[in-house]
C-alpha cells in the first residue's frame, strides 16, 4: 500500500518536472512578452505543486507555508508584469 | 518517513489523485509549448492551475488528515487563493495582448 503512494508521488514529481521544463522552453523561446509572462505563471504553479507533493512525501507542515507563499508572491509578480505590459507602469500616479 | 503510515483505503485515492494532477499539469504545459497563437496558448495552462492543483490539494488534505487523525483543512487556503488569483492574471494578460496587438 505504501508502495502505491510513493510510486504515485514519484510519478507526480516527474510530471511536474517535465511541465516545468516545457514552461522553461516557452519562457526562453516565446515570441512575445505575454508568452514569457504566461510561462512564468505556469512555472511557479508547477513549482508550488512540486513543493506540495514533497510535503505529502515527508509529512511536514513547513512545505504548506512555502507553497502558500509561492502562490501569493507568484500572483503578485505575474499581475505586476501583466499590468506593466498593459500600461507601461506598475503603480500609476 | 510519513508516507509509510498511511492505510490502504487512504493511500489508493491519494495516489489516484496525485497521478491525475501530475498528468493534467503536464498536459497543460505541453499545450503551452505546442499551440500556435498566444490566444490558444493562454487557456492551456489553466488545466493545470485549476484541476491539477485541485487534485494535488485534495490528496494533500486526505493524507494529512489521515496522518493527524483529525480533519486538516488549511490546504483549502491555497485553493481559495488560486481560484481567486488565477483568473485575474489570465484576464490581465489577455487585455495586455489585445492592447499590444492594436498598435
Amino acid at each position: 500500500m505504501n508502495v502505491i503512494l510513493s510510486w504515485a508521488i514519484d510519478f507526480a514529481l516527474l510530471c511536474f518536472s517535465l511541465a516545468m521544463l516545457c514552461a522553461l522552453v516557452r519562457l526562453l523561446r516565446g515570441p512575445t512578452p505575454q508568452d514569457r509572462v504566461l510561462a512564468v505563471d505556469t512555472l511557479y504553479i508547477s513549482g508550488m505543486l512540486t513543493v506540495l507533493t514533497l510535503g505529502i512525501r515527508f509529512g511536514s507542515m513547513i512545505y504548506f507555508d512555502i507553497a502558500l507563499l509561492m502562490a501569493l508572491f507568484g500572483f503578485v509578480s505575474s499581475a505586476a508584469l501583466a499590468k506593466f505590459l498593459l500600461r507601461g507602469e506598475v503603480i500609476e500616479p | 518517513m510519513s508516507a509509510a503510515a498511511v492505510p490502504l483505503w487512504a493511500a489508493l485515492p491519494a495516489a489516484l489523485l496525485l497521478v491525475c494532477g501530475g498528468l493534467l499539469t503536464l498536459i497543460g504545459s505541453l499545450g503551452l509549448l505546442r499551440f500556435e497563437t498566444f490566444y490558444a496558448r493562454l487557456h492551456a495552462p489553466t488545466l493545470g492551475t485549476t484541476l491539477g492543483a485541485g487534485c494535488v490539494l485534495l490528496a494533500s488534505i486526505l493524507v494529512s488528515s489521515v496522518l493527524a487523525q483529525r480533519p486538516v483543512l488549511h490546504e483549502v487556503l491555497i485553493t481559495v487563493c488560486l481560484v481567486m488569483t488565477s483568473p485575474i492574471t489570465t484576464m490581465l494578460l489577455m487585455r495586455a495582448a489585445l492592447f499590444r496587438s492594436q498598435d
